[in-house]
């Protein structure tokens, strides 16, 4: 599997989209740093694009990588290798680029900036942890929907769809059902629903961290009640870490059953 | 070497292969043929363990496949269509291939034979299409197994690259290897194989050797054999 990896990331660390997806990053953060002096602020807006643009360009990219990859897979198949390790070494080789594409390119001007010296250096660190996760995440749900679609077109509306759903259509639907059931105590409800997309619980996880959770009004409290504790804590990482876990899972079960 | 037992496959509701038992046991040349979508690729995907059959066995130099896949080192296999990442350059490919086998190689003399020293640091991407099946063909002939598969091994090829494929398919024969070529191309079936095996609708229609073909059909020319094996005896 690490053989795979390793090629899957070197043919994609010279991929022109690599270079631009990195770059894309390097410049809007040195721009942000450039007009605002206050590191805080900077976070709270390179969040605000973290959480929508790093599941994405994985969703994409994922996708993309799979289909353009196809004939290669087959040249790997007829190889004496584990299947299972041919599509998680090109899974991890994918995550693992799309990842220092963005830690690379948010990370250099904030090292630049001495970022790492100031009290940020946590705030900072929260961010770049929950993009790699993210990139991890949805590369991963974008493998396991191509490898479920033969047909390109579908596999990647499905995917499309897929980012849509978690980024934008999750939280309309919670913030219909709350205003709709505002009478019954909804707390453990909206904690819950947001442990369940993992676009929501990073964006709760970064906001904790920077201690804004007033900006949330109540439910933030709630959070800052269940999520402060180191039980809370334990609980989202482990459950963003289940994010992972596991569409990787239904991509070795899936491959292991497929025909090329 | 290869033994299959009553295979069947269906991709949904094709009903591709319909009980197939076929052994190749002698080393030699055999072409399997018939037309198109009659079930030669998926016979070979499923020997590779690419194609996973609904019934039956295949037992590869006696062991059982399902499950396994150490078993494809003694198998060199040339598939249809030559695609490889796009950023990786001729060497790198190579590298990669050697990576993951193990053996003595024999690139030396195939990047030789098909003249891609001056290919080897070019990316794949931007290689012809004839030049990408050169590559294929190094790749699939480096290693010593004792199993060759060809899926239409003359695409694009030019006429240079042709005869010295040729001469390398039939010295592969010469040492006593098993070699399996799908192909259109009935003049290459002539020239080299010493057995046909003719698929129609799932099922082995005909096996033999060239002479046996053109005893039943009463044609010398296999094209014209071949299309009156399709016909319904009259």
């Amino acid at each position: 599997m690490l053989k795979i990896l390793k090629y899957s990331f070197y043919d994609l660390i010279r991929s022109r989209w690599t270079y631009s997806y990195g770059g894309f990053y390097l410049l809007f953060t040195l721009s942000l740093l450039w007009l605002s002096n206050d590191l805080s602020k900077v976070v709270i807006s390179l969040m605000n694009v973290v959480l929508l643009l790093c599941p994405l360009i994985a969703t994409m990219f994922g996708v993309m990588y799979y289909y353009n990859s196809r004939e290669f897979t087959e040249l790997l198949l007829a190889q004496p290798v584990r299947r299972t390790s041919i599509f998680l070494g090109q899974y991890l080789g994918v995550a693992s680029s799309l990842s220092a594409s963005w830690v690379i390119g948010v990370g250099l001007p904030f090292a630049l900036y001495g970022v790492f010296g100031s009290d940020q250096a946590g705030n900072f660190a929260m961010l770049l942890f929950v993009g790699v996760v993210l990139s991890f995440v949805f590369s991963a749900i974008a493998f396991y929907i191509a490898l479920k679609n033969e047909n390109r077109i579908k596999g990647f509306g499905l995917a499309i769809l897929a980012w849509l759903f978690f980024a934008v259509i999750y939280d309309g639907l919670l913030l219909l059902s709350l205003s709709l059931l505002t009478e019954y105590p909804l707390e453990k409800f909206s904690l819950i629903a947001s442990l369940l997309n993992p676009i929501d619980l990073s964006r709760i996880l970064i906001l904790l961290k920077l201690d804004v959770s007033a900006l949330m009004g109540f439910t933030g409290a709630v959070f800052r009640k269940f999520l402060g504790t180191g039980f809370g804590m334990s609980i989202a990482f482990g459950v963003l870490l289940l994010w992972v876990v596991l569409p990787v899972f239904c991509i070795k079960r899936v491959a292991g059953k497929k025909d090329f | 070497m290869i033994s299959i037992h009553l295979l069947q496959k269906s991709f949904g509701k094709n009903h591709v292969l319909k009980g197939v038992d076929l052994t190749f046991d002698q080393p030699g040349i055999v072409a399997v043929l018939g037309p198109n979508g009659s079930g030669k690729t998926t016979i070979i995907k499923s020997i590779l363990g690419m194609v996973l059959p609904d019934e039956g066995t295949i037992k590869v130099q006696g062991e059982d496949i399902k499950g396994k896949w150490l078993y494809r080192n003694q198998i060199a296999y040339l598939p249809q269509i030559a695609r490889f990442p796009e950023n990786l350059t001729v060497a790198e490919l190579l590298r990669m291939v050697k990576d993951l086998n193990t053996g003595k190689t024999h690139d030396e003399e195939l990047i030789k034979l098909f003249g891609l020293e001056t290919f080897l640091d070019k990316r794949l991407g931007n290689l012809s299409g004839g030049t990408r099946q050169k590559v294929n063909l190094v790749l699939t002939f480096m290693y010593d197994c004792p199993i060759i598969i060809m899926d239409e091994p003359t695409a694009g090829l030019d006429p240079i690259s042709l005869v010295r494929l040729k001469e390398l398919i039939h010295n592969q024969r010469l040492i006593g290897k098993t070699i399996l070529i799908t192909t259109h191309v009935m003049s290459l079936v002539e020239e080299l194989a010493d057995e046909v095996v003719f698929l129609l609708e799932g099922h082995i229609h005909f096996r033999g050797s060239l002479k046996k073909l053109e005893e039943m059909t009463g044609e010398a020319n296999v094209e014209k054999a071949t299309a009156k094996l399709l016909q319904p005896p009259s």
